[in-house]
């Protein structure tokens, strides 16, 4: 790694402050971005680690019935205490990379850095989170805008992140083996007046959402209603873990399972 | 350079850290304690694992200056108070659960994590939890069964007799 400073503010305020600083990097949990260092494909000159910064930290219900969870709540933490509120969403936050990534791995982290095949930016994007920075919000619908690319602006942090909580849930992820990111992951949320449907791992675009599946289980909310859909391998990625059009028949495959195991 | 502060295996530690100075090094380097061990280097392989506030952490994927004012335990610590073997490394020992030993004190600090969260675990909740801990000497069923022995369960069905 090229060297840098570390800064540990406690509050969001001395957080954006110190993301201010030529060359800042935030730093959530770092189990991405430190291996990234490492291979010196970053060179921040300065870190600003947010795990300390204790009001962007924990998972509770709103007045208008959504599940916030501050930006620096650990995976873990997420699965311990969503499973009540959202069980959809623990469940998916208990699977992401192993126990010990879980406990280190942070929700804002994963959402800032949205890696094609992540896990959490299926969950945002298919419950219609929104995404809460230190300066504004930003609908999930809004967020993403292709692989690693989001629309936080230089020095945002995202500070909460606020899920509208479904009636039925389920995340089907297809772990590729060696990096346990999904390979495709289908996050299907159905809400009383319309159902959401986000894949990621398959797209060269990032998480999406599959709007044809979304409009058949709209009006019937069932595996069967899925019959015949199925997406272009055309734009899906294709490496030497899977091609883009066997990542396109497991889009159907996960869509079908999730439908089926929701609750 | 900064100066950081812990508590290792509940005594003092302090040294002087470059920002980018991993928690991994910081234990082994400044601190000479290198039951540690560094595997991948890459969060793969679990060999670095070590608890920090009581939770299992890969100390390759931490910087040192993070781990400022925390509890660290390592493998070092694990040893009962007149220096024998713990519950869980008496267990690995009766049961053969290391063959070359590398991944050995990762495999120790993560079944203390999972032991410490669910004392009874079932042996797929064994399997599942050592996900991020890699043995390439491929002796997982002596150390999912060290493990479930640990746990105080009868081993006498498990795999690899």
């Amino acid at each position: 790694m090229y060297n840098f400073d570390v800064e540990r503010p406690g509050s969001v305020a001395d957080a954006a402050a110190a993301m201010g600083r030529e060359d800042a990097q935030a730093l959530g949990g770092g189990q991405t971005l430190i291996p990234t260092l490492k291979q010196r494909l970053a060179s921040p000159s300065v870190l600003v680690s947010l795990t300390g910064v204790s009001e962007m930290q924990g998972v509770c219900s709103t007045d208008d019935g959504r599940v916030a969870i501050g930006g620096a709540t650990t995976h873990a933490t997420v699965a311990r205490e969503a499973a009540s509120l959202y069980p959809g969403l623990a469940a998916l936050a208990g699977h992401i990379g192993d126990p010990a990534v879980r406990n280190r791995g942070t929700i804002g982290g994963s959402l800032a850095n949205n890696d094609p095949s992540a896990c959490y930016p299926a969950a945002a994007l298919g419950s219609g989170a929104t995404i809460i920075t230190n300066s504004r919000e930003i609908a999930a619908d809004d967020y993403f805008q292709g692989m690693f690319t989001t629309a936080l602006e230089e020095g945002e942090i995202i500070t909460e992140v606020r899920f509208p909580v479904p009636e039925v849930s389920n995340y089907q992820k297809f772990v590729q083996p060696a990096s346990r990111f999904a390979l495709v992951g289908v996050f299907v949320a159905k809400f009383a007046d319309d159902v959401r449907v986000a894949v990621t791992g398959a797209s060269n675009e990032g998480v999406f959402r599959w709007s044809e599946a979304e409009a058949a289980l709209s009006s019937d909310f069932s595996a069967g209603a899925l019959g015949g859909l199925s997406v272009s391998g055309d734009n899906m990625i294709s490496d030497l873990h899977g091609t883009g059009e066997y990542r396109a028949h497991l889009v159907g495959v996960m869509t079908e399972r999730a439908v089926a195991a929701a609750s | 350079m900064a100066q950081v502060s812990m508590t290792v295996n509940g005594k003092a530690a302090s040294g002087e850290v470059e920002g980018r100075t991993l928690l991994s090094a910081f234990l082994r380097d400044t601190l000479q304690l290198t039951g540690t061990h560094i595997g991948c280097d890459t969060s793969q392989c679990g060999a670095c694992v070590v608890h920090v506030n009581g939770e299992a952490v890969k100390a390759c994927t931490m910087l040192a200056a993070e781990a400022d004012g925390a509890e660290v335990a390592t493998i070092e610590g694990q040893a009962n108070a007149d220096g024998s073997l713990n519950v869980i490394q008496q267990a690995f020992q009766d049961h053969h659960g290391l063959q070359c030993g590398f991944c050995t004190p990762g495999m120790v600090m993560s079944a203390a994590a999972l032991l410490k969260e669910n004392p009874t675990p079932t042996e797929d909740e064994v399997r599942a939890y050592l996900e991020g801990n890699i043995c390439r000497c491929t002796g997982y069923h002596n150390i999912v069964k060290a493990i479930m022995a640990a746990s105080g369960q009868d081993v006498s069905s498990i795999a690899a007799e």
